[in-house]
């Protein structure tokens, strides 16, 4: 019953306490629903603690099997503790502004010229903007061999892209500068984006919803069960 | 007399056969060169501007002198050379406006791409006569966990959501959030966003019940889910990618880093754009042959 019933009933509270307070703005709702979110975040930063242990445990085993690409679990595991040290044992060898007690100069371990803000501003920030960048390049081999014309929705799909990689840039206006006024390359792809783009959108935002209001429905009422654990 | 086939080598497979099959690393070598090549050089492009990106720099440009804002960084460094531009800029034209900013982070990195673009916005001529001063003319209260969460609870205590700011001091201690308890007392919001947190949920749980005015940046990839709120009237103005960032610059008249970069992005776009012709045209050849 506690591993089952017990969470059912939270979810189904907490989850009534949202939707009444969003019809019925008015006390005790709203304490109520500052007091669940509350909750949520406080679960949502043990989850962050929970990831990054995780992620430690699944390298170690990784290394410890010598699994492949044990070498780069490592790194993981090095970067992890780099970053940690600096970040927690900073007040060790960084200087004291005077006046501050210790737990005010241990919040200013992200501040300009700290060792974590060096970590992050030289090692963190490059490595990860490099990953996204290497996105480019496979992104144009991709289209290179996935974008053909082989049918007509193929082909239009074809077309407006070319409009708004034209338009999304300077040159798309200076290259096609014949094109009369209000009809611009950079007007067309403004068009595109803003007209036919929405209305796709607008139709996918809907089916989101509704399909989030069936679903949290189902959470509310217990008769979705599979997040307990258990066949559903 | 028939003319000569041309597009068969003495392989015997076709030139364009042999294209439709071109190692990718050609394909790298070619953008690699298209991305780097035109930030050595200035290349001088109009940049026309859209309609939400001229709406963003309106919506700040009519806003009274001294306004209350708050600005949510929800990003991290892949992001920034879209985002970062947009932010360094809108940061100059507050602070130009004398307006008075709060910033806070849904992502962890948030915070810290603030504090660097405060910096750099800081460093500015403009602002040295100024002498703005951390707490009273601008402040960062740090990130919080809890995504929507965050943006549901300030709408009832910013103070009691996040307690103390980036540098450890208690936020209801700082001059600039004196009479500060919900979005009812900032005068307009600004979302810098790259995903889930940003600007879909500040629409969602803080646009649409409190009924604040807000304008956003997004990533080029973000935007399109978010234009709908424009045309809705639920964001008074939107920057898409690098070219809003080159919009916004221009528009403003402070060109940075979005325009330096449109270069760059105009040669890649245009060698993409080559490779699926050159690709499509060795696709129709390979198919009118078999």
């Amino acid at each position: 019953m506690m591993r089952r019933e017990i969470p059912l009933f939270i979810t189904s509270a907490v989850g009534f306490i949202f939707i009444i307070r969003f019809f019925i703005p008015h006390e005790p709702f709203g304490s109520m629903e500052d007091t669940a979110s509350s909750w949520i975040q406080v679960i949502q930063a043990f989850a962050i603690w929970l990831g990054v242990l995780n992620l430690l445990k699944v390298s170690l085993d990784k290394i410890y099997k010598k699994e492949k690409g044990w070498g780069y679990a490592g790194i993981i595991i090095l970067s992890f503790l780099a970053i940690s040290i600096a970040g927690f044992f900073f007040p060790f060898w960084e200087s004291q502004s005077a006046g501050d007690s210790y737990l005010q100069h241990a919040r200013k371990f992200q501040y300009p010229g700290t060792s974590f803000d060096w970590f992050y501003t030289y090692v963190y920030a490059p490595l990860s903007s490099t990953m996204f960048a290497t996105l480019a390049f496979f992104i144009a081999s991709a289209s290179f061999r996935a974008f053909r014309a082989r049918s007509f929705q193929a082909t239009l799909l074809l077309l407006s892209g070319f409009v708004v990689m034209l338009g999304g840039v300077p040159i798309g206006n200076v290259l096609f500068s014949w094109l009369p006024q209000g009809w611009q390359v950079s007007d067309i792809a403004d068009w595109v984006r803003n007209v036919p783009q929405v209305a796709g959108q607008r139709a996918i935002q809907i089916g989101i919803a509704l399909g989030i209001i069936s679903t949290s429905l189902r959470l509310i009422l217990g008769v979705e069960r599979s997040h307990l654990g258990g066949e559903g | 007399m028939s003319p000569p086939d041309t597009s068969t080598t003495s392989s015997g497979q076709g030139f364009w056969e042999k294209f439709a099959l071109l190692d990718r690393r050609i394909i790298f070598a070619f953008i690699f060169l298209a991305l780097a090549l035109p930030l050595f050089y200035t290349i001088r492009q109009p940049i026309a501007v859209s309609p939400e990106g001229r709406a963003y720099y309106e919506a700040i440009e009519n806003l009274p002198a001294g306004s209350k804002i708050l600005l949510s960084f929800d990003f991290d460094p892949p992001s920034s050379p879209e985002l970062q531009p947009m932010a360094e800029a809108t940061f100059k034209q507050l602070f130009t406006k004398n307006c008075k900013l709060v910033v806070i982070g849904l992502w962890p990195q948030g915070p810290q791409q603030a504090e660097k673009a405060l910096a750099s916005a800081l460093l500015d001529t403009l602002f040295k006569d100024k002498k703005l001063e951390y707490g009273v003319d601008y402040a960062n209260l740090g990130f919080m966990a809890g995504n929507e969460n965050v943006i549901k609870k300030m709408n009832s205590d910013i103070p009691s959501t996040f307690p103390s700011d980036y540098k450890g001091n208690a936020t209801a201690s700082l001059p600039i959030m004196r009479g500060v308890k919900n979005y009812k007392n900032f005068d307009f919001i600004i979302d810098f966003s790259s995903g889930y947190p940003g600007t879909r949920e500040w629409v969602q749980f803080c646009v649409d019940r409190s009924g604040s005015k807000m304008i956003a940046g997004n990533t080029a990839v973000q935007a399109p889910e978010n234009y709908q709120y424009f045309h809705s009237g639920q964001l008074k103005g939107l920057l898409a990618g690098m070219k809003g960032a080159a919009e916004y610059e221009t528009v403003s008249n402070q060109p940075g880093k979005g325009v330096s970069f449109m270069g760059a992005q105009s040669v890649s776009h245009l060698i993409v754009m080559l490779f699926v012709i050159l690709g499509n045209i060795a696709y129709f050849v390979s198919r009118r042959k078999r």
